[in-house]
Order: structure tokens, then sequence, then C-alpha cells
């Protein structure tokens, strides 16, 4: 009798954990942010993005924000990350240690001379695809303009981004795209085409009153 | 070779060689006319016999499942009426109990108050003064020497006794006269309660008459059933439809209800089974609370079972008295347990609604203070009793559940009648469809070939008066030889 009981109890766990999947619904997002130059002085407009990400993550999800710096394949750029815990109550005290850490950092930042965005964006798929979400976004703070200091290779990596979906937010323009606009749309279709290339989706979404586009499926 | 090669005979006319080609299948089709004509009439007969034949069994189908039906209906409706006319008796039985279970007392109280008011008639029954003594003494004295002064005094002593005497009877009478009016004064109250009894023993046995006019009511409709009359399956087929209506729309209502319990537990299983789990593509906690609620039904079904309220599981209602009593606990104090976790858990779901708000407010700007509202502690506690009494009202589910079960099963089979009886009449529609058409399609064959018909009509009127004109001659011929 116990062995039967012993039995059904492992059937039942099986199927149960068979059927039961986390990573699938989960979503996970992963922000760049642009420290280069003054475009520090834009950083309020991204702690709003960063605050409206938490209020909308679900227990389960993952988030991090990194900066894009010289150079930002690194995991040292990344400032603050965290995986949900699956109780709402935990998920929302780990959303407010989150919201400090990077109350913290915009409060302390010093902008950096160049700006490495291929090197964030590498980082963004190597963090997402470690996590394994069943969405992956990557949200960039930036004007979108990539300067590398002088032995840093970039521009001959292909970038591996099937599943990703890429949204560039408030890519301001360039006193140089003011002059010539073809420059700010051929850095935005540079930008498009590398992701597209890459097996990932391309989004511009410049109008912050206009963030919930974000999360519709 | 392609079919504009075969098609074009003469190849620098098409008209002429569509004419041609038409001609050859006006020919071909005229030679071939007489065995079209069988072909077709012999089809459309083939498929009208089949659809007639289709038609012929499914209605009879429609009867047997109609005949299942009334069967069905006429169970359900006799097992209905037992149960009215035990409970009927169920409550006689308890009105003999409670009623006739006094009436020795009744009678005992009635005795006494008889033998009592016996007693106090005895009582007060008037007792005639006693004759005076006196007369016949001074009668006698006087006779002795009437001119004697002794015999004045003696005769003046008796008659001051005398006087005494009846002053002293007056006295008498007027007392036992008050206290014949003292009993007859006690006997009101007796004869009231007399009275009071008997009204009394007079509404029950009224009441008795009553429950027997109903049970004669019952048993007169059972009888109906028992003798398969159409009016008790009209009866009955119509109260099964307005059961099932009914039933539906209560339903829905719990539905409703559960609903609303759905969405007071969901919120807070997540801290209980974790919000980012899911189970076949369903959020874990969601089924969580679901399964809390399908529970909560099924105690409220063994709950109403083993009250014998409905009779949905024949093993419950079969049960030992005392084990039955015993689920009646069993599943009480579960639905306590669970209404007493939904209330705790519609109080988180309160407090974690709070969290959220905050923690939102604070992530817009507000401060995390900025989104406690005042007087809170009413929805709170409205959130609670909700989760509290949620439970219980889903207990009373299981009465409409029981009716619309029953009635659906009336329901779905006039529903599976009316579709026969639609499939029979398609069926006989496209038999005679196909008869017809097997006559047109007759006609229309020789609409095509009308140019040799026409022909063939032409030759034949030429040929018939020389034919005529031949056998005329043969008969003046012969009657010349004659």
């Amino acid at each position: 009798m116990k062995r039967v009981f012993l039995l059904l109890t492992a059937t039942a766990a099986l199927l149960l954990s068979a059927c039961s999947d986390e990573t699938t619904h989960s979503r996970g997002v992963y922000m760049l942010l642009d420290t280069s130059g003054t475009y520090t002085k834009e950083l309020d407009k991204a702690q709003q993005i960063i605050n409206f990400v938490l209020a909308k993550l679900q227990p389960g999800d993952s988030f991090a924000v990194a900066r894009i710096k010289t150079g930002s394949f690194s995991e040292k750029d990344i400032i603050a990350r965290v995986t949900f815990d699956g109780q709402p109550s935990r998920a929302n005290l780990q959303k407010r240690q989150f919201r400090e850490e990077i109350d913290k950092f915009v409060a302390n930042v010093k902008p950096s001379a160049y700006t490495d965005i291929t090197g964030g964006l590498l980082q963004a798929v190597e963090y997402l695809d470690e996590k394994n979400p069943g969405r992956k976004t990557v949200l960039i703070f930036s004007d979108m303009k990539e300067e590398l200091a002088a032995g840093y290779v970039r521009e001959a990596i292909p970038l591996q981004m099937q599943g990703f979906e890429v949204v560039a937010l408030n890519v301001s323009k360039l006193r140089s795209d003011n002059i010539d606009p073809r420059e700010y749309t051929d850095r935005l279709a540079y930008w498009r085409q590398r992701v597209e290339a890459g097996g990932g989706s391309w989004r511009v979404l410049n109008d912050l009153e206009r963030l919930e586009a974000l999360f519709i499926d | 070779m392609s079919f504009a090669d075969i098609f074009l005979l003469i190849p620098a006319s098409p008209l002429l060689s569509g004419l041609i080609w038409l001609v050859v299948a006006v020919g071909l089709l005229y030679l071939a006319r007489p065995a079209a004509h069988l072909a077709i009439a012999a089809a459309s007969r083939l498929l009208h016999h089949a659809c007639k034949l289709a038609a012929r069994s499914v209605m009879l189908a429609e009867q047997r499942l109609k005949q299942r039906n009334n069967e069905v209906l006429l169970a359900a409706g006799r097992e209905a009426a037992e149960r009215i006319i035990e409970r009927e008796f169920e409550r006689i039985d308890a009105s003999v109990r409670r009623d006739l279970a006094e009436y020795p007392a009744l009678q005992r109280q009635m005795s006494e108050a008889i033998t009592r008011l016996e007693q106090d008639y005895h009582d007060s029954s008037e007792v005639p003064p006693e004759p005076p003594a006196w007369a016949k003494v001074v009668d006698a004295v006087a006779k002795i020497a009437p001119r004697e002064p002794v015999v004045g005094e003696i005769l003046q002593d008796i008659h001051d006794s005398m006087v005494r005497a009846q002053r002293a009877a007056i006295e008498q009478y007027r007392n036992d006269n008050s206290k014949r009016h003292r009993i007859l004064s006690r006997m009101m109250p007796l004869w009231r309660r007399v009275a009071q009894v008997l009204g009394e023993m007079d509404k029950r046995v009224n009441r008795l008459l009553e429950r027997s006019t109903a049970i004669d009511r019952h048993m007169a409709s059972y009888e109906d059933i028992l003798n398969r009359s159409p009016r008790a399956e009209r009866m009955l087929s119509s109260s099964s439809l307005t059961q099932f209506f009914i039933a539906g729309f209560v339903l829905t209502i719990a539905i409703g209800g559960a609903v609303i319990n759905f969405h007071l537990i969901a919120r807070p299983m997540q801290e209980m089974v974790g919000g980012s789990s899911y189970i076949m593509g369903y959020k874990a906690a969601n089924i969580a609370a679901l399964v809390i609620i399908l529970v909560e039904v099924a105690m409220g079904l063994f709950l109403m079972e083993s009250l014998r309220i409905t009779r949905l599981f024949p093993v419950i209602a079969a049960l030992d008295d005392r084990l039955r009593v015993r689920m009646i606990w069993v599943a009480f104090a579960f639905l306590l347990a669970l209404a007493s976790i939904e209330s705790g858990l519609a109080f988180m779901r309160e407090k974690l609604s709070q969290d959220d708000a905050s923690l939102v407010a604070s992530l817009v700007g507000q401060g995390e203070a900025g989104a406690v509202a005042a007087n809170l502690w009413i929805t709170t506690a409205a959130q609670m009793g909700m989760g509290f009494i949620l439970p219980f009202a889903l207990v009373f589910v299981a009465i409409p559940l029981e009716s619309f079960i029953h009635s659906s099963r009336t329901v779905l089979g006039l529903l599976a009648q009316g579709l026969l009886q639609l499939l029979a009449f398609l069926l006989r529609l496209t038999g005679n469809v196909f008869r017809h058409g097997g006559n047109m399609l007759i006609r229309l064959y020789d609409l095509l070939i009308f140019l040799p018909l026409w022909l063939e009509e032409r030759l034949r009127a030429r040929g018939k008066p020389a034919a005529e004109m031949a056998v005329t001659d043969d008969a003046v011929a012969t009657e010349g030889r004659s």
C-alpha cells in the first residue's frame, strides 16, 4: 500500500513538474544606459523608464541595467540585476532595492569618453541567453552614435539576436543631425540592419508618454 | 496533342469545327436517348428510395428516442412524486407524533376538568331547609291548659327559640348560597380550559385533514404518472423545461459568485504557490484558487447529499444514519476551514494591493505614503466577509445543479428529437428533389437533342398519312372483291 502511495505521489509530482514551466512565460529585460558626454543629463528620463519597467515586471521576470561607456562588454558595467522572486511581496521588496541602486548610480555617475553600444548589446545577449526567459527585450537609452576608443574591435562582430526585441529609447538628435538629418536616419537604419541581420526585431520609441507600448504583446 | 488540336477539326474555322462537334454530340445523344432516359430514371429512383429509407430509419430512431425520453421523464416524475409523497408522509408522521402523542395528556386534562366540574356541580346543589319541628310542640302545649300563665310563658320561650332558630337558618342558608356562587365562579375557567383544549384538538385534526388532502392530490398525479397518461407527460415535460431554465439562471448567478470568489483569492494564492509558475500554460496560482473553489462546491454537494436535500449520489443517501451525520459534520468542518482560509486570503489580498499601490506610487514619485487611502478597513472587512460567506453560499449550488442535471436529460432528449425530425425532413426533401430532378434531367436531355427529335416527329407525321392511305386502298380493294 505504501509503495503504491509512493508511486502515485512520484507520478503526480513528475506530471506536475513536466507541465510546470516558468521560463516560457517570464520576461527578461536588459537596459543599456548611455553615459557618454552630455547624455548623462538625460539620465532622469532613464530613471523614469526604469521605474516604469519595474512597475510592469511580474514575479519570475529578470531585469538588468547596464551602462554604455568606453568598453561595455563586461559584467562590471551591469549596475543592477535581479530575477524577481515568485512571491509578489518579495518581488516588491526586490524592486524597491533595485530602484535604490539605480538612484545611487544616477547620483554619482561620471560621463565616459566613448560609447561602445555593440559591446553593451553583446553583453545583453549573453545575460539574457543565460537567463533564458520567454521574451527577451533589450532597451537602449542612447543617441545611438557609437564612438569606439582606439583598438576596440566591434564592427566585424555579427550580433546573434534570434528572439530578441531591441527598442531604442529617447534617441536624441545631435547637433550634426540638425545640419544633415540624413545622419540621424542613416544611424537608425544602420542599427536596424545590424539587429535584424542578427535575427532580432527593432523598434524606436522616442515618445516616453507611450511607454505602455513596450509591454504590449 | 492539346485539346485545341483535337477540337479544331478545321483549323481555319473554329466556328465550323464547333458546329461539327455539336452535330456529332447531338447525334450521339439522340442515339443514346432511350438508354440515357432509363439510366437517369433508374438513378433518380435509386436516390429517392435511398433517401426515403434513410428518412424512415431516422423517424424510427426518433420514435425510439421519444419513447425512451418519455420513459426517462416518467421515471423522473415518478421518483419526484414519490419523494414528495414520502415527505408528506414524514410530515404527517411528525404531526401525528407531535400532536397525538399529547392526546393522552389532553384526555387526562379533560377528564380531570370534567371530574372537577362534576364535583363542583354536586357541591353547588341546593339543600332544602328543614321544616321547623316546634309547630307540633306548640300545638301540644296549647292543648294542655290554654288559660294557664305558665303555658303562656312556655309558648313565649318557644316563640323566642323559634325566632332564633329561624335567624340561624337564614344565616346558614345565605352562607351556603354564597359558597355555591363561589364554586360556580370557580367552574368558569375550567369550562374555558375545556373549550380551549377542544379547539386545539380541532385545529390539529384539521391540519391532518389538510395534509391528507395534499397527499390525495399528489397520489392522483402519481397515479397519472403510473398510468402514463398524456396529461402527466405534458405536465412533466413542461415542468422539466421550466426547471431547466430556472436552474440554468440560478447556476449562472452562482458562477458569478464563484468568479468573484476566484478574484478574491487568486492574487494572494501567488504568495503561497508562487506567481511565476505555470501548469499547462495557466498560472499555478489561478489553478490553485480554482481548485479551492471547486473543493468548496464539492463539499457543499456532499453536505447537501448528507442532509438528504439533494440525491445526486445514491451511495451517500443509502448510508447508515450515524455515518451520514458524521459526514455532515466532516463536510461542514471542511467548509468552515476553507471559508476561514478564504477570509484570511482576502485580508492578505488587501495588504498586497496596498503594498503594490505603495510601490507604484513610490516609482512614479508620489512617495510611499501617497497611496494609502483612508477608511481602508471598510474594504478589508468587506472582502474578508465575502471571503467567509461565499463558500457557504456556494453550498446551495447543489440544489439548482441537481435540477439542472435532471432536467437537462429531458431537454437534451427533446433537442435530439427535434434534430432527428429535421434530419428526416431534409432526407425526405432530398429524396423528392432527386425524383423530380430525374424527370427534369430527362426533359433537359430531350431539350438538347430537340432538333433530331423534331425531325423524327416530322418524319413520323409524314409517314403516317401514307400508311393510312395504303390501308384505305387495301380496304377498298377488299370491298370490290367482295
